[in-house]
């Protein structure tokens, strides 16, 4: 089809403002899915993303509308996913803004459309949900029109979920949505958006053609990883896989590749074609740097393979996961990665354990370190243990964290910035009730509670979005815990000074209750360098004994010593000690708990 | 030849809230019905036997609570052992009782005094009191016995340190010849746990110095610690005779024993049985010359072992572990060595007295 009849768009929106449900409208409409095989947002294909009402997956599903050819590339909704929202949007012209009738304008809200502003995407702002008895269309039409730079009368009002004002909104894609502009012409050249892995066929590309053309069995090259194969099959979702002989300019579709390794093809790289290659590669996306680790270990070590290959396969999927073999004394072999965010990381694990059926333990989330031991270089680190002892100098990650809530809440939520280290940096009214304020924080106050604090505080009304602003140093310090004499590893934590005393404080007292007591006295300590700043004693047992034991009590005395002995060998040893994984679960997530 | 015979007498007249045992309450009419199913099952058995015992041990339940007359038949039909020990609830022994337990030749009588204070009495739902513990007691003596035990039980709901302490002196002020002191197991599903396992969480920490205390106040007043949970009268305070319990000593030493009754447990030859406890289905194939329903329970060689190092560490005796290397787990016992809870003396191994405190640990770690 000539480009002057296709359109490419995204739908932006916040989590439950109805992004899905405006999707699957769009299809019904289009006739790509009948009513009657209707299945509820059809575009949310992973059972995940339908239990937790969020897309972690963009797909693309092209659809005919008054002679155009329309594709909808889904966008993830969430604060994490700003990567994979930008090379989706980079694939489109246009987005579809929805912002919910009732609740206005979101932080995710604002986050996404100043990331479709920046890459010059038509921006076709929708307030949905004008059904609701609570809505008030007029208000969140001015936000949005405020927001972007356009008129309220401008602004669609529509209900997704009862279609009413929805055959509009395909009006203004073709109207106001421009086509593609890349050269038919030239040497082929397409923008690999994502990717999946199909286990009989490898891994299959999503693709937005920019220039030239692609055929089916033609020969391949994605150029920056240099990897060359031959197209299997070309074709695109309408909504279900279509194969089709070519993929034209302008056209989005899938590329079934046949590659077995998932590591050859890279989300981002640009594909081209070996007879005729393109001299400059699409401009790239951004490598982005996972910046929140934890540890993820098999609860049997048995599994540690599975979780090895699991992780490969995810990774395929998911461009921003980064992980490296990582052995713990307490938890034994396992991975330590890396994710863009907290939700990331409980997304990357619930797949893992559902769609890979494995047990898994993590450990407390932390942030990537740069540091520089004296007359060494810089350094970036990933797990507390690897901070070295002498430190010359640590940055850490800070974010500006974007805040929208009701102007009753700027108190608190001022309160809670300062005290997770933030810097205020602007307030604005978006109305007369809503406030955006925006704060420099450092990352690492945030991975572990805040977005939860920041809710209940503001009785859930709190938007919250950030961005990764670079590395800043810090007075950070190490803090050792070391059970029975023996440092351990998995506990090490990395602290402001300021809250070093506080925080060591608490997690040897939690170590206490959650060691169990042992056959002599065990030291809890945390320290810093040789400083200790905190103990307790674990004391020992003063009895232990099976109370009577005659003839018919031998066997079941036997069995319970048998078992006895069998819940010894789950134990982790740190020197003579005997610790339960559970404990070293319990002390890991402690932040978790922090008022 | 088995040298150990186990009698099981279920009959009470009140099941104790904190009891596990296979108990049958009441039903005096069934007593003499059940000792003739007793003594079909011992004509059975009869050729595992040696013709000389050395121990039998009456167990219950209460066999001191059977109606007399099959008691009589039951002690009559026995074969003659060295030690011959009944068990008996104090309430249950009068001047008569303890006459004829003598004429039929029974030599050691266990009490089952548990506790001197009234308070934790009712709590344990014991129908003695104090008196009627010192009653019996004498009643016994008086009769000739030489050879009386005690049961205490500590670790009482509401029971503090110093009721414990005048539960040992009021004990130790009769002098009985040996000492048996449990704590108290609130077992899962018993009515007992279900009406104090709370109090005895909370109490849980306070209650941990009782069996140092036991401990240290029998064996200041001349007892020795024998066992895990048994005392004895040291031969210098006893002219000379050991006074360890001889029945259970053979089930601590890993002597084939052998049980008759509903419940019953027999160790013969490295094959372990027990009893149905169902009380019909014990006596109904008796009645027609059968042996009573059984669960068999095989014994390979390193499960004997295992029991062997169990049973063996509990007494103060070390044990020879020639043979038993398989199943100890070396580094642990460094480990034990190291921390001073275990001797270990050329082919002997024994707990120290700290080790012992901590048996149980100290034995799980031990076994391989």
């Amino acid at each position: 089809m000539s480009q002057d009849r296709i359109r490419n768009f995204s739908i932006i929106a916040h989590i439950d403002h109805g992004k899905s449900t405006l999707a699957d409208r769009i299809l019904e409409l289009t006739h790509a899915v009948s009513s009657r095989d209707m299945r509820e947002q059809v575009l949310d294909s992973m059972e995940l993303e339908r239990e937790r009402g969020i897309t972690i997956k963009a797909q693309a599903v092209r659809v005919e509308w008054k002679g155009h050819q329309l594709n909808l590339i889904d966008t993830p909704g969430h604060v994490d996913f700003t990567y994979e929202v930008s090379r989706s949007l980079q694939a489109c012209e246009g987005a579809l803004l929805v912002v919910d009738a009732a609740q206005g304008t979101q932080a995710q809200t604002l986050a996404n459309a100043y990331l479709a502003i920046e890459n010059d995407l038509e921006i076709v702002p929708v307030v949905n949900k004008i059904d609701l008895p609570q809505a008030d269309p007029d208000a969140a039409a001015v936000e949005i029109a405020d927001l972007i730079g356009d008129s309220p009368e401008h602004v669609l009002r529509i209900s997704a979920k009862t279609g009413q004002g929805v055959e509009d909104v395909l009006d203004a894609i073709v109207e106001r949505v421009p086509s593609p502009a890349g050269d038919p012409e030239a040497p082929a050249r397409a923008l690999i958006f994502d990717s999946s892995y199909d286990q009989y066929r490898g891994v299959v590309a999503f693709v937005r053609v920019v220039d030239g053309s692609f055929s089916t069995r033609e020969p391949l090259r994605a150029m920056a990883l240099g990897t060359r194969f031959e197209a299997e099959e070309l074709g695109f979702f309408s909504p279900t896989r279509r194969p089709s002989r070519t993929l034209e300019a302008g056209e989005v579709g899938y590329v079934i590749t046949g590659l077995k390794d998932v590591s050859r093809l890279r989300v981002g790289d640009t594909l081209t074609s070996e007879s005729r290659p393109a001299a400059e590669p699409l401009p790239g996306y951004k490598d982005v740097k996972p910046m929140v680790f934890a540890g993820l270990f098999p609860t049997d070590s048995d599994d540690y393979p599975e979780l090895r290959d699991a992780l490969e396969k995810l990774k395929l999927n998911d461009a921003a996961l980064f992980y490296e073999p990582e052995t713990s004394q307490a938890l034994g072999f396992g991975f330590r990665c890396g994710f863009l965010g907290l939700l990331h990381m409980e997304i990357v694990r619930e797949r893992l354990e559902r769609e890979f059926d494995l047990d898994l333990l993590v450990t407390a989330p932390n942030v990537a370190y740069r540091v520089k031991p004296p007359h060494g270089e810089w350094v970036e680190v990933h797990t507390p243990a690897d901070m070295p002892n002498e430190l010359e100098e640590v940055e850490e990650p800070y974010i500006k964290a974007s805040i929208i809530v009701p102007k009753e809440f700027v108190g608190t939520v001022m309160e809670l910035n300062n005290d997770r280290r933030g810097r205020f940096d602007h307030l604005e009214y978006l109305s007369e009730e809503r406030v955006h304020l925006t704060y420099e924080l450092p990352l690492s106050e945030i991975v572990l509670d805040y977005y939860d604090q920041l809710k209940s505080r503001t009785r859930g009304y709190a938007s919250f979005d950030y961005d990764v602003i670079g590395f800043r140093p810090g007075k950070l310090v190490r803090v050792d815990v070391l059970v029975g004499g023996e440092p351990v590893d998995a506990l090490s934590l990395i602290v402001h000074r300021d809250s070093a005393y506080d925080r060591g404080r608490a997690l040897v007292e939690r170590l206490q209750k959650e060691i169990p007591r042992q056959q002599f006295d065990v030291a809890i300590q945390a320290a810093i360098g040789a400083r200790v700043i905190a103990r307790e004693t674990v004391k020992a047992r003063r009895k232990d004994v099976l109370a009577k034991c005659y003839g018919g009590d031998i066997t079941r005395k036997r069995k319970l010593l048998e078992q006895q002995k069998a819940g010894k060998k789950r134990m982790k040893q740190v020197g003579m000690v005997e610790v339960p994984q559970e404990a070293f679960l319990a002390v890991l997530n402690l932040d978790g708990e922090r008022k | 030849m088995t040298r150990h015979l186990y009698v099981h007498l279920p009959f009470c007249a009140h099941r104790c809230g904190y009891c596990d045992f296979v108990t049958v309450v009441g039903r005096t009419g069934q007593h003499g019905a059940y000792v003739d199913a007793l003594l079909r099952e011992l004509a059975l058995e009869r050729d595992r036997l040696a013709p000389e015992l050395e121990t039998v041990f009456l167990g219950g339940g209460t066999p001191t609570f059977t109606e007399p007359s099959a008691l009589e038949r039951l002690l009559h039909a026995l074969p003659p052992a060295t030690e011959m020990t009944v068990e008996a609830n104090p309430e249950t022994v009068t001047q008569e009782l303890a006459r004829r337990l003598r004429r039929l030749g029974v030599n050691r009588v266990s009490l089952g005094v548990q506790s001197f204070r009234p308070h934790l009495l009712s709590v344990l739902e014991r129908v003695a009191q104090p008196d009627t513990v010192r009653g019996a007691f004498y009643h016994l003596r008086d009769a000739g016995f030489d050879n009386i035990s005690f049961d205490l039980i500590y670790g009482i709901p509401g029971q503090s340190p110093s009721d414990l302490e005048a539960d040992l002196g009021d004990a130790l002020e009769l002098g009985p010849e040996h000492l048996s002191c449990y704590e108290l197991e609130a077992k899962p599903g018993t009515r007992f746990t279900h009406a104090h396992g709370e109090e005895l969480a909370r109490q849980a920490d306070a209650m941990e110095s009782y069996f140092e205390i036991v401990v240290d106040r029998l064996m200041s007043a001349g007892y020795r610690w024998y066992e895990t949970a048994n005392f004895c009268r040291t031969p210098d305070r006893a002219n000379g005779r050991d006074l360890r319990a001889g029945h259970n000593l053979a089930y601590w030493l890993g002597r084939d024993y052998l049980g008759l009754g509903i419940g019953a447990v027999s160790t013969i030859e490295g094959c372990r049985w027990r009893n149905t406890p169902r009380l019909l289905a014990y006596v109904s194939p008796l009645v027609a010359g059968r042996r009573p329903e059984r669960e068999l329970e095989p014994l390979p060689l390193d499960v004997r072992q295992r029991e062997r190092v169990m049973l063996g560490l509990r007494l103060d005796v070390p044990l020879v572990v020639d043979g038993l290397g398989e199943v100890l787990d070396g580094r642990a016992l460094d480990r034990l060595q190291r921390l001073g809870l275990v001797d270990r003396n050329g082919r002997t191994l024994a707990l120290t007295p700290r080790g012992r405190m901590l048996g149980g640990g100290v034995t799980a770690d031990l076994l391989a």
